[in-house]
């Protein structure tokens, strides 16, 4: 360890630097992919969960259980190796004419994370006391106007920071990418570690981009939590 | 006894012990009442310290508060104290809530410590109770359980904080009947309550507080006849009107 | 779709166990074996830094929440890698790929379990530590004999949740070559080679049924404490 010759230099210009900067791209970009992929997704089992007609329901929290309960590198593979035998040829198709690897890594990422956005949507729902439905339907509102006049208004309050926090995790969970041959962060930083023996280098680089990632975002959500969920009263 | 000296309290910029002085003697029981947010449950909560003060001097049983050298530990096994809300153990039965403090601080063996703690139980006619949970009990049980537990420790005084405030009205009576029987054996106790018909009968002195000041300082008689400042008299037409 | 299932059955107990009992524990057995071990460092991780974080010592408070956020805030890939790099800089020699997944997942888990800590002894009320410094209890006693036993009632479904994460983690071990169900999983598909999608649903399956059986676990849990505290 002592012995170790540190480097910095190698991963501030340069061609590694290139590669992290490129890696950290394809990061973003598959971030940006799976959260809008997985809130809107998220958003539709959550609405299929609390339907009113029952094999709905019912269908709703199989895929729930299902993705929630399976790893996200095992869902990776599965639509990297073995989507094709079940897809339909022209899917099939599609995917091999785009990146192959980022829309696999997409579709898992999305599915395994819009299970968990749907519960906590679902759950910001729920948090809402049944009486300001009550209230709201003994004012005359119906039902919609009621859903959209003060229940959803409180549930998105609720609801926002938990999604962030799903976000979040995406984005730290798109590194399972690299399994697979996506040439994110995490990937990148492997590369110039074998091509450059400098990993302690490669990795704290890489380790100070999700932080400033996770930082900046955990700073805004407590701004959020104080500024709209516990505003200081005076 | 106790001795507090020119104390200061703040919360932040609210001043809410302003300049008090107050000797309870030996064997003495006083009650403190005033209106909410006037000081006296904190007040109260500094003779344990569960409140530091800010200013002033206080001393317990000899212990002065704010010296670094007082064992704060030893000063709260001296002082008992009864909360409004009980504050039993849930998770410990009625008789491990009483025992694990002789157990664990004066190291008494497991089966003498029992043996006091039901002759505890005994005179809060609780008895039968032992085995069971505190969520199996009625307020009332509760509180008399809480001033068994406090009792374990033979502390020299005891403080009780609104001990019936929580407590439907049936039951008030049953905690008030052991608090009397206590302060019947010479315990040295200070009360904050709004039970006047106790602070009557059992007082030796009323204490009443607002805004953080004490107003005024009496025998029972002599407060319930004729209180002499104002916000005394608002405060005990308030107590004794039916509407209040 | 034309699925042949029956490459599941020629090597199902390579899947479940390795090459047991002739060689190393593998497959299904290690990642349980992994899972396990891994929880059960975590949770004593997670208890100490739990308390660490909570001290009343800024000088002890501070760098331990410093620490704890750093880890929540990377991808536990980024860990282990780390893990790989350092733990044989600091022990001086090499350290098998399992340990290295196992301290890979305890530090990261301990970090996640320290805010179930905190937030089940957080859940104490005030109240209780109250009663118990004011009958003298030192603040440790306090902790031990009151604050810890409700706390961790409120804990233990959350517990049972970790470990359903570690055990879909512990596939992570598959990229430093640890031969776990999922290593087993990519091992089968590249030598048989035509039966990917088979192999895939196979072993997602066997995880489901283990992650569901614990989560079905730490619901019902859940619900039982809270009938149990409703009496």
């Amino acid at each position: 360890m002592l012995k170790y010759h540190f480097d910095w230099s190698i991963i501030t210009s340069g061609k590694y630097f290139e590669w992290l900067v490129s890696g950290l791209k394809v990061t973003l970009e598959l971030s940006a992919v799976g959260i809008v992929g997985a809130f809107v997704l998220g958003l539709v089992i959550a609405v299929l969960k609390m339907s009113n007609f029952k094999p709905l329901r019912w269908l709703a929290s199989v895929y729930l259980e299902f993705f929630r309960n399976t790893p996200l590198l095992i869902q990776i593979f599965f639509w990297y190796f073995g989507s094709y035998k079940v897809l339909p040829t022209a899917v099939n198709e599609w995917l091999n004419n785009t990146n192959f690897e980022f829309a696999a890594a997409a579709i898992a990422l999305i599915i395994y994370t819009s299970a968990f956005i749907a519960e906590d949507i679902r759950s910001g729902i729920l948090s809402i006391p049944k009486e300001q439905m009550e209230a709201a339907r003994s004012a005359g509102f119906s039902f919609l106007r009621s859903m959209q006049y003060i229940i959803l208004p409180q549930a998105v309050r609720i609801t926002i920071p938990p999604l962030v926090n799903q976000f979040l995790n995406l984005a730290k969970n798109s590194s399972l990418a690299m399994t697979i041959g996506v040439m994110e962060l995490t990937y990148q930083a492997r590369q110039v570690e074998s091509y450059s023996f400098k990993g302690f280098e490669a990795f704290t680089a890489a380790t100070v981009v999700y932080l400033a990632l996770s930082v900046s975002i955990t700073f805004i959500m407590d701004l959020y939590n104080k500024r709209v969920l516990n505003p200081q009263r005076s | 006894m106790i001795q507090f000296q020119n104390v200061h309290k703040w919360f932040k910029t609210l001043h809410v012990l302003n300049d008090v002085n107050l000797h309870v003697k030996q064997g003495e029981v006083v009650v403190v009442c005033g209106p909410s947010g006037s000081g006296k449950s904190t007040l109260i909560r500094t003779i344990n310290k569960l409140e530091p003060i800010n200013e002033g001097r206080l001393t317990v049983d000899g212990m002065d508060l704010l010296s670094k050298k007082t064992d704060l530990n030893r000063l709260r096994a001296e002082v008992g104290f009864v909360f409004q809300q009980f504050n039993l153990y849930p998770h410990l039965s009625v008789l491990s809530n009483i025992t694990l403090a002789p157990i664990k601080i004066r190291n008494t063996p497991k089966k003498e410590a029992e043996e006091q703690a039901m002759q505890l139980l005994e005179r809060v006619g609780l008895a039968m109770k032992r085995d069971a949970y505190p969520t199996q009990l009625s307020g009332g049980q509760q509180q008399r359980v809480a001033i068994a537990r406090a009792l374990a420790m033979k502390p020299r005084i005891m403080l009780f904080d609104e001990p019936t405030s929580a407590l439907d009205p049936e039951m008030i009576g049953e905690v008030l009947a052991v608090m009397q029987d206590l302060a019947k054996s010479g315990m040295t106790m200070v009360v904050v309550t709004h039970e006047m018909g106790f602070a009557r009968e059992v007082a030796d002195r009323v204490v009443f507080m607002d805004h953080g000041v004490i107003l005024e300082e009496a025998q029972p008689e002599e407060f319930f006849r004729n209180p002499q400042h104002d916000r005394a008299k608002q405060f005990l037409k308030q107590l004794l009107s039916p509407m209040h | 779709m034309d699925l042949d299932f029956q490459v599941i059955i020629d090597n199902f107990t390579y899947f479940m166990i390795g090459r047991y009992p002739n060689g190393p524990l593998g497959g299904l057995g290690l990642t349980m074996y992994l899972a396990v071990v891994s929880c059960i460092l975590s949770f004593f991780g997670g208890l100490i830094l739990g308390l660490l974080s909570l001290s009343r010592y800024p000088v002890i408070r501070y760098p331990v929440n410093l620490f704890i956020n750093t880890i929540r805030g990377l991808p536990l890939l980024m860990v282990i890698f780390w893990m790989y790099f350092l733990l044989p800089a600091l022990m001086g020699k090499t350290v098998p790929e399992s340990q290295t997944v196992i301290m890979g997942l305890t530090v990261f888990t301990s970090a996640y379990m320290s805010q179930i800590v905190r937030a089940g002894i957080m859940g104490v009320p005030k109240g209780q530590t109250e009663a118990a410094i004011s009958t003298g209890l030192k603040g440790w006693q306090t902790m031990l004999y009151i604050i810890l036993p409700q706390g961790m009632r409120n804990m233990i479904p959350s517990f049972v949740n970790q470990f359903v994460s570690l055990i879909k983690d512990t596939s992570l071990a598959f990229i430093v070559g640890v031969s776990e169900l999922t290593h087993v999983g990519t091992q089968v598909n590249n030598r048989t080679m035509s039966y990917p999608t088979e192999i895939f649903i196979f072993i997602a399956a066997v995880y489901f049924v283990l992650c569901f059986a614990f989560t079905s676990f730490s619901r019902w849990l859940e619900q039982r404490l809270a009938w149990r505290k409703s009496i």
